[in-house]
């Protein structure tokens, strides 16, 4: 197979695109292409100071590169979480994490959630009861309620991830499973700000994971390629195989599924108006950030019930 | 005259002459969830496996809590 741009051999082949590149050619297509996604979905502009949420994997990575190489003033946040798993997960994540930001000089912010809470993560799930028995729930509540934090104290204008499409469209494809309307309603490239909450975004939310890694890959990006620990057996991961199963078969269905329901959500087709006004929020009255309950958020009640000293 | 496909620790043999995509498929590997280098470089699915070749496959999914 050719590349399209040169005629030399392809090293990447997008089926969905009908599109297939060399090294040279699509490490330039990749950032070009998050650059279109950035401006059509209006992210952030390169005025505005942004946080990029790395965890040492290629997706996160890749993102903060191609940012960087877009002339962003993009910082980076690394949350230590403290899972070890037999393979010393996060200490190798943040290993990695920092050697990225050193070698391209960039500032990486590190904030460990033992030294904030008390507890690391699968010690939060374990006293809080939380998660039957899987510390992943506990995990994603925890990394929202700080991105989100670590983003407002610091002053960035906007917390970015690198969710690529693969993990959008297995949200989607769960959410719509149990046609959670709630989440279905809150799932895009874009999550505006809001009283209490910083904008988040998802430059990479049209590349398939593939893509990701390839671009990881051939930039020479030096990633953990271990699975957390916990991740063996996640629901993510059944809906991500499901999902390939289906591209393999028919390319391109995991693009159209994520890009229809944007469509559709946007035009309003998908649900009523009324139903995509956000409910009334208010503030947690410990931690100030908004939650949907009049009392705690789900956070703090979990810090509480673990009986945590939090400060 | 045989290729081998290397997962993480699982190796699959597979007839050389064949495609990397029928490999995949006659391996039960989706295609979709990896990608396959052959001596470092990067490879597309119609490539045609040679004799003696060791292709490894880097497992693209990721996933957990988000």
């Amino acid at each position: 197979m050719k590349c399209r741009k040169c005629q030399n051999k392809a090293s990447v082949h997008m089926r969905q695109h009908k599109l297939a590149l060399c090294k040279e050619h699509y490490l330039e297509w990749v950032p070009e292409q998050t650059e279109r996604f950035i401006k059509k979905y209006q992210m952030f502009t390169r005025e505005e100071k942004i946080l990029v949420a790395v965890s040492g994997g290629k997706d996160s990575l890749s993102l903060w590169d191609i940012l960087m190489q877009l002339g962003y003033q993009a910082d980076g946040l690394y949350l230590g979480l403290g899972i070890d798993g037999g393979i010393g997960y996060s200490h190798e994540s943040q290993r990695l994490s920092e050697k990225f930001a050193n070698e391209h000089n960039l500032k990486l912010h590190v904030v460990d959630i033992e030294k904030e809470y008390g507890q690391s993560i699968p010690m939060l799930a374990e006293s809080s009861h939380r998660g039957y028995g899987k510390p992943c729930a506990v995990c994603g509540l925890a990394k929202r309620h700080e991105m989100n934090r670590i983003a407002r104290d610091l002053g960035y204008d906007v917390l970015a991830t690198g969710h690529n499409l693969d993990d959008e469209a297995a949200v989607l494809f769960g959410n719509t499973l149990s046609w959670a309307s709630e989440y279905l309603l809150r799932q895009g490239p874009v999550l505006p700000e809001a009283d209490g909450l910083a904008r988040k975004v998802k430059p990479l939310c049209r590349f398939y994971e593939r893509e990701m890694t390839a671009y990881a890959l051939l930039s020479g990006i030096e990633y953990i390629y271990e699975e957390c620990p916990f991740a063996e057996g996640s629901q993510s991961i059944f809906y991500k195989e499901t999902l390939n199963q289906l591209e393999t078969t028919r390319p391109g269905a995991k693009l159209t599924f994520y890009l229809k329901f944007l469509e559709a959500r946007k035009s309003g087709e998908l649900f009523i108006e009324k139903n995509v006004k956000q409910g009334l929020l208010h503030a947690c009255p410990k931690c100030g950030q908004p939650t949907s309950t009049p009392d705690l958020c789900s956070f703090c009640r979990m810090v509480e019930k673990a009986n945590v000293k939090t400060e | 005259m045989s290729a081998k496909l290397v997962l993480r620790d699982k190796e699959y043999e597979v007839k050389a002459g064949m495609t990397l995509l029928d490999a995949l498929k006659k391996s039960n590997i989706v295609p979709e969830s990896v990608i396959a280098t052959r001596n470092g470089e990067l490879m597309t699915e119609d490539e045609i496996l040679r004799n003696g070749d060791v292709i490894k496959l880097i497992a693209v999914i990721s996933g957990g809590s988000s």
